[in-house]
């Protein structure tokens, strides 16, 4: 079992070479790619059984000793989000290859992508994959390296403006990361983070909670937590859409996971985080309003997005086993639907080639069928029963109402009107964009690229694969609830993690 | 001990504060270099952390208790190869910058100026402003303070 461990890294990297090498042959990587993306998510599935089987699977790389060499680590938690996000990135994956037959290849550099993404993918596998701070930082460096280049891909002059703020922003926290571990390694002595989850404790309380908050800004800005989310709606909706809902789906998300990995293992709080409270509430607000000021779809589904990860950042901030099983369910459901809205605005793009909702219109007339792409994701995203959204969120708030205390019940209430909100702004896209007529004043309607209706209808498949995949969330609510309370039971109690990486069980 | 690591630390903490200083100016040029500095700065945190100085640690070169902790300086080493790799990517990004917008700055977000253009005009969202193209109607040179 432990050859797996390091495959849904190794296979993407060794691929990314692969295709760096023989990027002129499109054909080819039309291939290569899917196959990857597929041998990815096989590993993770394998993986996944085998944590099921036998419980958290610990791995060290060339047989040095725990707290010494490297690390990998696969637990419930990691095992879900690597099958989760490796599901993801194979569909976004697809999407792009029937884009690229469908006639839109020359718009991106020739063979960039494809390299640059299986990097992406091998970056977001290690960060779930990682068992000590350092290689947490490298495999957010591969990510975010990955990232720059996607995000500049076809360089128009905003997507170059933009491009800066998003790397700047991204190259800053990074500093601050290794200056955060520089500073644990000072004063604990070991990056590892099943042994520092048994010295930190041991550490003056005040150091404890200077490094516990750095470490949270450090994610907080990796994963958009207000006041740190500035960059991503200025930065995402401006790279090509396919790019954007693999950022959306899970730049933030990884983030956030580090931030669950980090907080529960190495400084946990038994009653909890006001800290995170105050900011998971400012988050949810800020996000959901912000989504109702823009006018563009992608500006308003990245607003929804930094709302919503403050659903995830509520349920780390109860330090309960009921808190962050509504965290873990809220990773899982939103990766899943924000990718799927990214790739059905990029198929309104195609039909339309707007994105700004003052000069869409007639959506449902023009395509019934995208209509419905639509529909479903966003009453999973705003919560409406009986959707994926509404049983993550169902978890979120029996979580805070059963914790006894009163900011906790506050932050429920807030995460309410947030989800209130949401809900109008999709309905707000839903109005102007397929509703009503097409506005008579919105001028000429841009010339779309000229896709093949074979690769609209790829596309048109895929995003249902997705929007299916959303539905099965909610329909295997009941077996991933309890998945997740035991991984959630697992991140609380620590000693499995803690026994299974330093107590022997090594190859 | 404490000489070397007193002048590291005074190090770090100007290195820090010229970076983070760099980093917030409008010229590309300034925050590519004040990356640098912050990149510099981090890896003397590490190497700081490894407490201090000692023999190299080599198997068979004395005894563990004089040795350096190696295990920073193998951090330190990966972190500046990918501070690097990185800062060229910003320095061709900055390039990149400047052909297209002609200009070293950093551009403002358009679709900021065009709510708080609209908000000052005290019209609804919905109503189609003019035609022209947000991105044409700014002249460079107006919107530097």
């Amino acid at each position: 079992m432990n050859v797996l461990v390091p495959l849904p890294f190794v296979l993407p990297l060794l691929g990314a070479a692969l295709a760096m090498a023989s990027r002129r042959r499109k054909a080819w990587l039309r291939i290569l790619a899917p196959l990857v993306g597929a041998g990815v998510v096989a590993a993770a599935v394998a993986l996944l059984a085998a944590v099921a089987r036998d419980g958290i699977i610990a791995v060290q790389i060339g047989g040095w000793a725990a707290p010494f060499g490297i690390t990998l680590v696969v637990d419930r938690l990691s095992a879900l989000l690597l099958v989760v996000s490796a599901t993801v990135l194979l569909a976004i994956m697809l999407h792009a290859v029937a884009e690229g037959a469908g006639g839109l290849e020359r718009r991106s550099e020739p063979g960039v992508f494809h390299p640059a993404y299986l990097a992406l993918t091998a970056g977001v596998s290690l960060v779930f994959l990682a068992g000590d701070l350092f290689n947490l930082f490298v495999a957010f460096e591969v990510m975010l390296a990955s990232s720059y280049v996607l995000m500049t891909l076809t360089p128009t002059a905003e997507r170059v403006r933009a491009g800066m703020t998003y790397t700047v922003v991204s190259l800053t926290s990074s500093i601050m990361f290794l200056t955060a571990l520089g500073l644990t390694y000072a004063a604990a002595g070991t990056v590892n983070l099943a042994d520092l989850s048994a010295r930190v404790p041991e550490l003056p309380a005040a150091t404890r909670t200077a490094l516990g908050l750095l470490f949270l800004v450090v994610f907080g800005i990796k994963g958009a937590i207000a006041p740190m989310h500035l960059w991503l709606p200025d930065s995402y909706p401006v790279a090509l859409t396919k790019v954007t809902a693999v950022f959306a789906a899970l730049l933030t998300k990884a983030a956030v996971y580090a931030l669950i990995r980090v907080e529960t293992l190495v400084f946990p709080r038994e009653h909890g985080s006001w800290v995170m409270l105050v900011l998971a509430a400012a988050t949810m607000l800020l996000g959901t309003l912000g989504a109702l000021t823009h006018d563009d779809i992608h500006r308003v589904f990245s607003f929804t997005l930094v709302g919503h990860i403050g659903y995830m950042l509520f349920g780390l901030a109860l330090f309960n086993v009921a808190g962050l099983t509504g965290a873990i369910l809220y990773l899982v459901h939103h990766i899943v639907v924000q990718a799927t809205l990214f790739l059905v605005s990029d198929l309104m793009q195609a039909h339309t080639g707007e994105t700004s909702l003052r000069r869409l219109g007639g959506l449902a007339r023009l395509s019934a069928f995208i209509a419905v792409l639509f529909f479903i994701p966003a009453m999973s995203v705003s919560g409406v029963p009986p959707s994926s959204g509404f049983v993550a969120k169902l978890a979120l708030f029996q979580a805070g109402l059963g914790s006894g205390r009163p900011m906790a019940y506050a932050v429920t209430g807030v995460a309410v009107v947030a989800s209130l909100l949401t809900l109008m702004a999709m309905a707000r896209i839903w109005t102007l964009g397929f509703w009503r007529p097409r506005p008579e004043d919105a001028g000429e309607p841009p010339a779309t690229e000229s896709y093949t209706r074979g690769g609209v209808r790829a596309m048109q498949a895929v995003t249902a694969f997705m929007v299916v995949g959303g539905l099965l969330i909610a329909v295997l609510a009941g077996p991933l609830a309890s998945w997740s309370h035991r991984a959630a039971a697992d991140l609380v109690d620590r000693s499995a993690y803690r026994h299974a990486v330093l107590d022997g069980r090594s190859p | 001990m404490t000489g070397p690591a007193l002048v590291l630390v005074v190090t770090v903490a100007v290195l820090f504060a010229t970076g983070f200083d760099l980093l917030m100016q409008r010229s590309l040029i300034r925050v590519v270099v004040g990356f640098m500095l912050l990149g510099h700065g981090a890896n003397l945190v590490l190497l700081l952390a490894g407490g201090a100085a000692g023999a190299p640690p080599l198997l068979g070169g004395g005894s563990a208790r004089t040795m350096a902790d190696p295990l920073p300086q193998a951090m330190a080493l990966t972190a500046i190869v990918i501070t690097f790799g990185v800062t060229a990517f910003l320095l061709a990004m900055a390039y990149r910058s400047r052909r297209l917008l002609g200009e070293d700055e950093v551009q403002d977000d358009v679709e900021d100026r065009r709510i708080c253009a609209e908000h000052h005009r005290d019209e609804p969202w919905d109503v189609p402003p003019e035609e022209r193209d947000p991105l044409e109607q700014d002249e460079p040179e107006g919107d530097g303070a």
